[in-house]
């Protein structure tokens, strides 16, 4: 390939071919709204988290509770039935703690976010129920944030809910004692 | 059961770089053309094509792989797009593979093009729709968080330091100094890796593979027609590929399951009991340096845990007893999602065919092995290859 | 290679104008289900490779395929995605089995359009962004240059189109799937508000909710599981000229390569002869009579006449979209194809019901993705003997 080929296409540009209008180009933005219909497993959950309860729905043959949760199991793919509510309270699997927003832009402030593996959802094989959130009212430093911290969610007021993940504010340290 | 045997018999590509004047179009058009003259062949030549391309936001056309079309030399053919996040460059050959195995057509074409540069303001911001409309996106994540996190829970489940994962980097960039199209050839230290800004703790900016516009063409052939193409044809002789659950959240995110079961898959098909013996290049996906490692071992080439000592002992180091990325991968050539998964089994091709140049492999490598990962940390391709 | 293949599997959910009462994930369980339960398949077990097929921005989600295994029974094993029609996932299914490697195949596709807010948006999105999209059009326009011109080089007319809009949806009205069944005469597909001259409102076929499983096997496989194997005779697919710019506005060329290449693999050398019954992308009215023509079903400019004479109704010569086509149905985006391709199945396993075609041994389903695309397959599906 090396030998035989004596150079390879592609012209590589700089962001001042752009700046200075040395590349033509076009812009689109696009309209790409949904409304996605969040169905009877998490329409439920939702309902559950304005009511400031986290729900988790048990797989009838392998016992799991499932969060967050979905009408059929997938190990068993059986539908799934009883469904429970959760202390709320849970283990902190993995984080990590970010100074980028989705942009690349900096953050003046690092946000946490992490696996939360919740309490009551735990599998026997491992890999427990929980769900991805953010982390609060922790320093946003390895040495503060710990795999295997214990933490518990922190409530949006009732009145400003609006079933969705965000009446969920944070979860931050379980106080010790 | 005896299976059509399927040959890679040409390939091509472009430059990986940050930003191409290019078009998508134009990009693909110039990997195509470049990999049917590597076997002399036309379009004439050609049954079918096999389109790979990962996310649409992207480029920035909806039903991207219409557009693409054209440039991959689909007009008037039969033309299928397959895409699996990450894992499309890979899986683009083994969707070529069954178009040939299948015994529907002789000759397909395989190709992968990303354009990310498009999205603006930054192509990282399109990664933003891959998470649950509902549970996740609210939270404003962004693609860093998955790999940070999945980076924590593989260091922390087996005691690893930063340090052992940022040779891979160095490793890489160092590789790719030798590849005519990479766009981060460079000499680093460890050092440099682990004083780089923090993105997302314990991700560092040089640990991630840059952001790349770029395309790659192969050809591949049924044996008859494979023979008469090429006296040095790469038979595909494993394919595996798996998809792991949507729920991310509830997994083992310290072992990559989905590529042990593609790779059993591919190992099963071409009769190979001892991998690490019997597979003498390895071609993993590299988007960020512990992903090497990862998939190292979810590729049973290395003991859980054990791949990062793998590296520090020079094992994976291109005169190494496992050369690994002898390409430079992601992190030296760059990531153009789709293309850089062809990349690396274009590589292989190279390497199996002696023609890799400065990046040769020494002592005459027969079989290699390709794999690619995507999605939420779900999916595993896997590839191999091998020369008579 | 493996002999041949059959679907010996099929489930649905839909087809309805919304479906609010459950997700995208629900709604493929619900359909699952019911394919692997007509199958006789437990999916962690006897399913060998599962194809989705989707588009991320119908979806409104990117790699889209990571959504995906769990709700087929497929986690930690083969899946792919295809982005394409329908017809190409049930094709790719259908090449993973004659390689060898893969047994038992899954097909599934879906359309949720009602969640979209603004789908022209979204077709927008799909059309060159230099040459076209800065044009700022509906792109429902590219469907009216080209039934203009069909018009105008066939000699079709207007009332013709109007007639499949007005066979189809009456068919639909037999059909328990079809979500706009409706009884309507030429005046008032005629006289709708035109939406891109010379296309009329009730010329477009309206948006729908579903989805379509389909369980493939490979020859022995398939006798083990059912009587009944629908067996897939011949594929072809095939894409034109992406450039509107370069496209011939009459000639389909791609849908005649698909043709060709579907008749040339089932061995049918006079397809007029052989095909019983079809069911072909009827997006717009006027292209289900050029999708005829294209297909080698009847002479250029005979679908008209043909329609008009009642030979493509249910009593029929040849019965076009007995289940009401996607002006019937609903138009279900990429997943019309596998919906097509559900009803030649139930036609011959006769388990159609009300709208059943006596007799029938071979079908043909054809999709098309729709503007701005030149992208069409076609499969031909065969009875026992």
């Amino acid at each position: 390939m090396s030998e035989r080929i004596p150079s390879y296409p592609g012209t590589p540009l700089k962001e001042r071919d752009f700046t200075e209008g040395r590349v033509l180009h076009t812009w689109w933005v696009p309209k790409a709204d949904y409304a996605w219909d969040a169905g009877v497993a998490i329409g439920r959950f939702l309902a559950g988290l304005k009511e400031g309860r986290i729900l988790g729905v048990t797989c009838p043959q392998c016992r799991r509770v499932l969060v967050p949760p979905r009408m059929v199991c997938e190990h068993c793919f059986v539908p799934t039935s009883h469904w429970v509510e959760l202390p709320g309270t849970g283990t902190v699997k993995t984080f990590s703690i970010c100074t980028v927003r989705w942009d690349m832009e900096r953050l003046e402030v690092p946000i946490i976010p992490a696996v939360i593996a919740l309490d009551g959802a735990e599998a026997p094989t491992g890999g427990g129920g929980g769900f991805m959130h953010l982390l609060g009212e922790v320093e946003p430093t390895p040495e503060a944030v710990r795999i295997g911290m214990r933490v518990e969610p922190v409530w949006r007021p009732a009145a400003e809910r609006t079933a969705a993940i965000t009446d969920i504010l944070y979860f931050r340290p379980l106080k010790e004692g | 059961m005896k299976m059509r045997r399927v040959a890679v018999v040409g390939a091509g590509m472009t430059k990986f770089v940050r930003r191409a004047l290019e078009t998508a179009d134009e990009l693909s058009w110039q990997a195509t053309r470049m990999a049917l003259d590597s076997c002399g062949l036309t379009l004439d030549d050609i049954d079918a094509v096999a389109s790979g391309t990962a996310p649409d936001a992207f480029d920035g056309v909806h039903m991207n792989s219409e557009y693409l079309c054209p440039g991959s030399g689909g007009w008037n053919k039969p033309f299928i797009r397959c895409y699996v996040g990450g894992g499309t460059g890979v899986m683009a050959v083994i969707h070529g593979w069954y178009h040939v195995a299948s015994g529907l057509f002789d000759t397909c074409l395989v190709v992968c093009e990303e354009k990310m540069s498009s999205c603006q303001p930054h192509p990282q911001g399109a990664f933003l729709t891959i998470f649950d409309h509902t549970l996740e996106r609210p939270l404003g994540p962004n693609l860093l968080w998955i790999f940070a996190m999945e980076m924590n829970a593989y260091m922390q489940r087996y005691g690893l330091s930063h340090r052992d994962i940022a040779l891979v980097t160095v490793k890489n960039r160092q590789n790719a100094k030798d590849h005519p199209c990479a766009l981060l050839g460079e000499d680093i230290t460890v050092d440099d890796v682990l004083n780089s800004e923090v993105m997302a703790w314990p991700v560092r900016r040089l640990d991630v593979s840059p952001i790349s516009d770029g395309a790659v063409a192969i050809v591949l052939a049924a044996e008859k027609v494979a023979h008469r193409i090429t006296d040095k044809p790469v038979w595909i002789e494993g394919v595996g590929w798996s998809l792991e659950t949507a729920y991310w959240t509830n997994r083992d995110l310290s072992y990559p399951q989905q590529v042990e079961e593609a790779a059993r898959m591919a190992y099963q098909m071409a009769g190979i009991t001892e991998p690490r013996k019997q597979i003498h290049i390895v071609e993993p996906y590299d988007p960020f340096d512990y992903k090497e490692l990862h998939h190292l071992e979810g590729l049973l080439l290395a003991d859980k845990g054990k791949a990062p000592e793998m590296t520090a002992l020079g094992i994976t180091r291109r005169d190494g007893d496992l050369p690994v990325c002898p390409s430079g991968g992601l992190l030296g050539v760059g990531n153009p999602i789709a293309a850089a998964g062809l990349m690396k089994v274009a590589e292989l091709f190279w390497q199996l065919r002696g023609e890799a140049g400065a990046r040769q492999v020494p002592g005459n490598p027969k079989r290699g092995l390709a794999q690619a990962w995507g999605d939420l940390m779900q999916v595993g391709t896997v590839v191999i290859l091998g020369v008579a | 290679m493996t002999e041949r293949v059959a679907i010996v599997g099929a489930g649905w959910y839909g087809f309805q104008s919304i479906t609010p009462e459950v997700s995208y994930k629900e709604m493929m369980y619900e359909a699952a289900v019911r394919a692997y339960h007509d199958a006789g398949i437990d999916p962690r077990r006897d399913v060998d490779s599962f194809v989705t097929v989707a588009e991320d921005f119908n979806e409104g989600t990117s790699i889209f395929d990571e959504y995906t295994p769990d709700q087929m029974g497929g986690i930690l094993r083969p899946n792919e995605t295809i982005p394409g029609e329908g017809l190409h996932g049930l094709i790719t299914a259908y090449m993973q089995i004659k390689t060898g490697l893969i047994r038992v195949a899954v097909v599934e596709a879906h359309s949720k359009v009602s969640n979209i807010l603004h789908p022209a948006h979204i077709l927008a999105y799909a059309m060159d962004p230099i040459y076209n999209r800065p044009l700022g059009l509906h792109p429902y326009f590219i469907a009216g240059l080209e039934m203009q011109r069909y018009l105008f080089e066939t000699g079709t007319t207007l009332e013709q189109c109007a007639q499949v809009v007005v066979k189809n949806r009456q068919n639909a009205l037999l059909n328990p799937l079809a979500a706009y069944p409706a009884e309507l005469s030429l005046a008032d597909v005629l006289d709708a508000e035109p939406v891109a001259e010379p296309l009329t409102r009730l010329m477009v076929a309206p948006p729908a909710d579903g989805c379509v499983v389909l369980v493939l096997a490979a020859e022995e496989v398939a006798r083990s599981l059912t009587d009944t194997p629908i067996w897939i005779q011949g594929v072809g697919w095939a894409n034109g000229s992406y450039s509107l710019e370069n496209r011939d506005w009459v000639e389909l060329d791609y849908v005649r390569q698909a043709a060709e290449l579907a008749y040339r693999t089932a061995g049918i050398r006079y397809p007029r002869g052989s095909i019983d019954f079809a069911e072909i992308d009827d997006a717009f009215a006027y292209k289900e009579l050029q999708h005829l023509e294209a297909l080698s079903l009847c002479r250029p400019g005979e679908a008209g006449p043909l329609t008009v004479e009642g030979a493509t109704s249910l009593e029929g010569d040849l019965p076009v979209n007995p289940s009401g086509g996607s002006l019937g149905c609903g138009h279900l985006l990429d997943a019309s194809g596998l919906a097509r391709a559900l009803e030649v199945v139930r036609q011959l396993r006769g388990e159609a019901g009300a709208h059943q075609l006596p007799d029938v041994e071979v079908g043909l389903a054809m999709g098309w993705r729709g503007v701005p695309t030149t992208s069409a397959a076609v499969v031909i599906l065969a009875r026992e003997d």
